[in-house]
């Protein structure tokens, strides 16, 4: 079976997410797309799985165009995904999951869920897959969720498999195991497109690779290029693929983190009593598997986690249980790990953003009133030195692309005195430029003397700026181990495996 | 100018909609209509005979009306008082609903917060007797502690717990109204020598003074509305707390990262809110009604909802709002006397401008417009929200 | 005791633990005030209906001093055991029930001294308030678990009872009312539907302008063609109650359940189908995938806004057929704003009921039941003013979603208006 896209083209308003895109995939091949983050290549995607309806082009399959109105349609032909963000219902138990949308029943409409228990089963089974079909898919970690949809692709019987950035939430253990199962459902025939902007992964499994970049395919190329050829070709310009920095110049400690333990409202320990410290100077990094409770120790350390016990203090000083506004201003810059959801208020303009914190102090209020002017002056400012690209600080924090938008929550939260950066995924979801933008200032930050944390999911991140990783594994630190760790050991410190 | 013309374009569309529909409501429910069903042309005509001066006399009953103008002009302008004096606790109410909706609250419980207003200024007006604007400034200051608690609970109760607002002033209202009629039954409410429900009235040094003589209801209470509204507006646009109200409202979530108390923010909307609401409750007992009665709420807190949607949650825009909703309820009254029009088609109206506004779609096929402002939608967040 | 202190609980926990000393200061007000407090008692006579006739009396005389003693007695008691449960980490929702009743009870014992408790018709009139209540709660229960809020169960309510009564009339028919009360309820739906699902407005705001709108509508023709041509406009009479054989005659429940108005039964069946499709049916599934995670359910091909827009009718139609009720179940004739806020009330069970359809049936149970208690002291006449009975469900509703009986959570996408090809990222 063969898939093949021709000139498809999708806008939203004035952005150009996929232009005149053509691409073949045949059977028995893994087809990589490589692309930084903003690409277009899920919105490609989503239109092959009839998620999104394309302005253009046409999808044929086997040489006839068809029409593909609906995942209904996708799926009929053939076509199956596994999404970057999982399509599940987290209530539902797996079962339940699979067989929506594919209901059996029996008797006067009762669901029949004996059979798809069966197939789960059997699917799991043949795959190592490990999973319980009555589980819910709320207590599964993210690992087994992914397996989840995998095995309900297969049991509708997909010849042609999406996978759309499936390592982001894997260690890199359980990537190559998926790799090795992607090589697996090839040699069976099916075939596979494999999404990623990880160029490792992409010439270890790909037979094939085409490289997008906004929104146009810019060229192919084979699985034995080299990384700098590949990176050069998804980013447009050659890139230095290392961080550079020098040694670090440790000072004194300034976080210390005894015992910590959050939990959510219904008293489960998502950060199990975790001890760590941070000198001046110094970037530590979380490694771990996104879900492990990295979020909640982040937020914890500002004051955003209600249900907290044990001590963090900053420079001798406790910080716990205090409220975010007084974590903030002993000397915390916190950069949120969902920049539109946490970190800006959309609708707010860029200069009403640049104060969010300070908005109730001098010189921005007299106490009761805002002064226009001071914020206008500070605008102008911040936009300038952190090279914000916007038309005016007047605009809405909306208009601005994802870099600039991550740019706005930097300039703010560093502009604050400043003792501790705590980055909770800097870089998520950010072009190549921006990242390099975000990862220079975090390293011109621990340069002058203050301690940075650093939460990544992505290891390569990890690695590049760490001066000392930890890792976390079930809200627990499961070690803190030197920079130059392998990544093998990483790995298995991720999946749990102590050493 | 045209940036206003653009911005009223749509109000003004919906309106016209609605009175056109409502008109043929009024029109073709009428028997007399009805029954002329076999000849077309005299239909249309008794139709138009009978919408038409039931919008006359909405008119004559809100604005001018030219049998009341022997005493000249001015006399004719009795009704727009009547209008001035059903707007200004609207404009309040509206207020409180305006204000909580920047906020990301939907504040329903106004009606409840306006009647524990009027309790509480209608008991310092009857019991305590005080020199003159004293007394009426202590009654004012009682409505607003009142109320202003009243609203206050739902936002400490929705900041410490969760408890969606929408439910819990939606209960709030009915457990005002059931107080009230307890009230009216206790020795201490109860008028002398009467059996139903009405308090006595304030004494006249806590009265609002009449601002065009004993024959008009009119009353000082609208300057203190429209001080209202400019206050509001200086809160939301200027002021350090209106911007925290904003922030919240628009993501609370980043807000709170930025270290904005989200709780305080909910918790002190709320009072400002209930507040305004029970001034409106303060202001109609002090200037208009003078005595409590089970019936003092009418449904100006309801009203409240539409008046601030249809200003778009803007301070001038609700005072506009209620004094268009204050016209279409003044004039609904004479409509109801002098033609066989309900009152009730001013609901009527009322959501269906409401209903336009909200979903400009249907405004702009009807007059096949391309672009109209349509100003932000409010909300949608959901119960989890 | 160091199970007992607060700091080391979850918040659940910390909840039921509210929970659990609210129970045990009610119990003991029950047994201070109502039981210790009152100098000497009265008796209190209970009437029963044992069979399908009511001459059939039974009587149960008992003095109220020592009937509110037992009641408080018990409500003590099923504390201890659900602090019991609490401490090896169980609960009941019986024990709850059991507190309850007992609670209710010895505050009625206490409240009706030296009076006659017609208990069965106490309970049979608890249900005819709860019907309405319970169709309400039931087109929540369906519309909110596919995601559309429904804030216009009041609108619906009304539609309903306007339409069966005026056309019943108009008629001489019943059967024609009652066949075209659910297609009012679901015209108010539709434009829910429209405006929510086409449109995305947000759905509070919508429900609440919906429910002007149908006030403004009945009261606008109440006064234009009830009132003045009422003979022809508004003269339907209910329908009579049919006795089922046999199970009528069950004593107590028999004449409680089983000799109503049809559209009872109706309500039987509507609950039962609900209760029984939502969990077990491909439709439910659907229908809560939708109200959960509306894009997943997209990715596996369900068209999300169509069934939305399906089940937010057909939630409308159950409504308007709870809204006949008011007319063709109890007095025939339409009046103006009949059904006085009950919409609302059905919100609050279906909160209380947690969005379950069993859930929501209890909870407008218990709050009929209440309506008709504070109706039954008002005319034997008692110490506690009627207005503060009239509040408790409100109040109730609050402290219910305040978290004291544990969080109440929504369908994770109930009240967000869902766009086709958002897609995922
Ligand atoms: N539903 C949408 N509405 C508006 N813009 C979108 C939408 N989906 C994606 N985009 C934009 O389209 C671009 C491509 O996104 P995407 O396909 O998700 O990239 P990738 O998967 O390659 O990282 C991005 O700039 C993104 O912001
Ligand atoms: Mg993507």
């Amino acid at each position: 079976m063969s898939l093949e896209l021709r000139g498809i083209t999708k806008r939203f308003g004035a952005l150009t997410a996929n232009d005149a895109i053509d691409l073949k995939v045949e059977s028995g091949e893994i087809h990589a797309i490589l692309g930084e983050n903003g690409a277009g290549k899920s919105t490609l995607m989503n239109i092959v799985y009839g998620l999104l309806a394309p302005d253009e082009g046409t999808i044929s399959v086997d040489n006839k165009v068809l029409k593909i109105e609906s995942p209904l349609d996708a799926l009929a032909a053939g076509i199956g995904m596994v999404h970057q963000h999982f399509m599940l219902i987290p209530v539902f138990t797996v079962a339940e999951n699979i067989v929506l949308g594919h209901e059996k029943v029996k008797g006067p409409g009762f669901l029949d869920l004996e059979r798809a228990r069966r197939e789960i089963l059997r699917v799991s089974a043949e795959f190592n897959f490990d999973v319980d079909p009555d589980a819910l898919v709320e207590d599964l970690p993210v690992g087994i969720q992914q397996r989840v949809e995998i095995i309900r692709a297969l049991i509708y019987d997909a010849k042609v498999l999406i996978l759309d950035e499936p390592t982001a939430v894997l260690t890199p253990q359980e990537t190559d195991e998926l790799l090795r199962n992607m090589k697996k459902l090839r040699d069976q025939g099916t075939a596979i497109v494999f999404i990623t902007h990880k160029l490792r992964e992409v010439r270890e499994a790909a037979d094939k690779i085409t490289i997008i970049r906004r929104g146009k395919v810019v060229g192919t190329a084979s699985p034995t290029a080299s990384q700098e050829e590949l990176a050069s070709l998804m980013v447009g310009r050659p890139v230095s693929l290392d961080v550079e920095k020098n040694a670090p110049k440790l000072g004194g400690i300034a976080l210390d983190v005894r015992n910590l333990t959050v939990r959510d409202y219904t008293g489960r320990a998502l950060v199990k009593n975790v001890s760590f410290s941070i000198s001046d100077g110094e970037i530590l990094a979380v490694a771990g598997v996104q879900g492990n409770g990295q979020s909640e120790l982040a937020e914890a350390i500002v004051g955003l986690q209600e249900h907290i016990e044990g001590e963090i203090t900053l420079d001798g000083k406790n910080l716990a249980g205090v409220s975010v506004r007084k974590a903030l201003h002993s000397g915390i810059a916190f950069i949120p790990e969902s920049r539109e959801e946490d970190g800006l208020i959309s609708s707010f303009s860029i200069e009403e953003n640049l104060i969010l914190d300070l908005h109730d102090l001098p010189p921005f209020s007299n106490g009761s009133a805002i002064s226009q002017v001071a914020v206008a002056e500070n605008g102008v400012k911040r936009v300038a030195e952190f090279d914000i690209r916007a038309l005016s600080p007047k605009d809405p924090a909306s208009s601005l692309s994802g870099g600039n938008k991550q740019k706005v929550v930097l300039a703010r939260e560093l502009s604050r005195p400043v003792r501790l950066v705590v980055a909770s995924q800097p870089t998520r979801g950010l072009d190549v430029g921006s990242i390099e933008f975000v990862h220079e200032r975090i390293i011109a930050e621990r340069d002058s003397g203050r301690a940075v944390l650093l939460f990544s999911t992505e290891l390569d991140e990890v690695v590049g700026l760490a001066d000392r990783i930890a890792v976390m594994y079930r809200g627990e630190f499961i070690a803190i181990v030197p920079a130059d760790t392998s990544r093998e050991e990483l790995g298995l410190l991720m999946a749990g495996v102590k050493r | 100018m045209r940036k206003i013309l653009q911005k009223i374009k749509l109000p003004i569309l919906a309106l016209v909609v609605a009175l056109f529909v409502s008109g043929l409501l009024i029109a073709f429910s009428d028997p007399k209509v009805l029954a002329l069903k076999g000849d077309p042309l005299s239909m249309i005509a008794k139709a138009l005979s009978i919408a038409g001066s039931a919008y006359w006399a909405l008119f004559r009953g809100s604005i001018y009306d030219p049998q009341l103008a022997d005493t000249g002009f001015f006399g004719g302008l009795y009704p727009l008082s009547e209008t001035i004096v059903v707007s200004t606790p609207l404009i309040l109410t509206g207020l409180a609903v305006a204000l909580a909706f920047k906020a990301g609250l939907f504040n329903i419980g106004a009606q409840g917060q306006f009647i524990v207003g009027a309790i509480g200024a209608s008991y310092v007006g009857f019991t305590f007797e005080l020199p003159i604007v004293l007394h009426a400034l202590a009654a004012i200051v009682a409505a607003i502690v009142c109320a202003g608690l009243y609203g206050g609970f739902v936002g400490l109760l929705k900041a410490r717990t969760g408890a969606h607002e929408v439910i819990v002033t939606i209960m709030l209202n009915y457990v005002a109204s059931y107080f009230l009629l307890w009230l009216l039954s206790t020795k201490a409410f109860l008028r002398e020598g009467r059996m139903d429900p009405i308090a006595p009235e304030v004494l006249e040094s806590s009265r609002l003074p009449r601002l065009a003589g004993q024959d008009y209801r009119l009353h000082a209470g609208i300057f203190i509305a429209l001080l209202a509204a400019a206050a509001v507006w200086w809160l939301l646009n200027r002021s350090t707390l209106g911007f925290k109200f904003r922030a919240v409202g628009a993501n609370a979530k980043a807000s709170r990262t930025a270290g904005i108390s989200v709780a305080k923010s909910t918790t002190f909307v709320m009072v400002i809110s209930g507040a305004l609401a029970g001034l409106g409750g303060a202001v109609h007992i002090l200037g208009a009604d003078h005595a409590l009665t089970n019936e003092v709420g009418g449904s100006f807190g309801f009203d409240a909802i539409t008046v601030a949607l249809l200003g778009r949650a803007t301070p001038l825009g609700t005072v506009l709002a209620a004094l268009l909703f204050g016209a279409l309820r003044a004039g609904g009254l004479t409509m109801q006397a002098t033609t066989e029009t309900p009152l009730d088609i001013v609901l009527i109206i009322q959501a269906l401008v409401v209903l336009f506004i909200a979903a400009p779609a249907v405004i702009k096929a009807i007059f096949r417009l391309k672009n109209v402002e349509e100003g932000q939608a409010i909300g949608s967040k959901g119960w989890n929200g | 005791m160091s199970s007992f202190n607060p700091k080391n609980m979850s918040a659940p926990e910390r909840r039921k633990f509210r929970g659990l000393i609210t129970m045990l200061v009610l119990s003991l007000f029950a047994l201070i005030a109502f039981a210790y407090m009152p100098k000497e008692g009265a008796p209190v006579t209970y009437g029963f209906v044992l069979g399908g006739e009511w001459v059939l009396l039974k009587e149960w005389i008992i003095n109220s001093k020592t009937a509110s003693t037992l009641f408080a007695i018990l409500a003590l008691v099923t504390t201890f055991l659900a602090i019991f449960l609490f401490k090896i980490k169980r609960s009941s929702r019986i024990v709850s029930f059991i507190f309850g009743a007992s609670f209710l009870m010895s505050f009625l014992s206490w409240a009706a001294s030296g009076k006659f408790v017609p208990f069965t018709g106490l309970l049979q009139g608890a249900l005819l308030l709860s019907v309405p209540l319970i169709f309400g709660a039931m087109a929540g229960v369906i519309s909110e678990r596919s995601g559309v809020i429904n804030i216009a169960i009041e609108g619906q309510l009304l539609a309903g009872a306007f339409v069966s009564g005026v056309l019943a009339s108009l008629f001489a028919n019943n059967w024609i009312g009652l066949f075209f009360a659910p297609f009012a309820g679901a015209l108010i739906a539709l434009l829910l539907a429209v405006f929510a699902i086409k449109y995305g407005i947000d759905q509070v705001i919508l429900g609440f302008v919906l429910n002007v709108l149908v006030i403004g509508l009945t009261n606008f023709f109440y006064k234009k063609l009830l009132i003045p041509y009422q003979s022809e406009w508004n003269s339907a009479v209910a329908f009579v109650p049919i006795e089922i054989p046999l199970l009528s005659k069950i004593p107590v429940i028999g004449p409680i359940f089983f000799a109503q108005s049809i559209i009872v039964y109706l309500m039987y069946i509507v609950v039962t189908l609900i209760h029984i499709t939502l969990f077990k049916s491909k439709w439910g599934l659907r229908t809560r995938a939708v109200g959960e995670h509306p894009t997943a359910a997209e990715s596996v091909g369900i068209n999300v806004n169509r069934l939305r827009f399906k089940n937010v009718i057909l939630a409308g139609a159950i409504a308007g057929l709870g809204g006949a009720f008011f007319t063709l179940g109890a007095v025939g004739s339409f009046s103006k704003e009949m059904t006085a806020g009950k919409g609302f009330i059905a919100l609050a069970a279906l909160i209380f009921g947690r969005w379950s359809p069993m859930g929501a049936v209890a909870a407008a149970l218990i709050f009929g039941f209440a309506d008709n208690l504070q109706g039954l002291l008002t005319i034997i006449g008692t110490p506690i003013p009627s207005e503060f009975m009239l509040m408790a469900p409100y109040i109730a509703t609050i402290i219910a979603v305040s978290g004291f009986i544990g969080k109440v959570r929504a369908p994770a996408a109930d009240g967000i208006p869902y766009k086709r090809g958002g897609g995922s990222r």
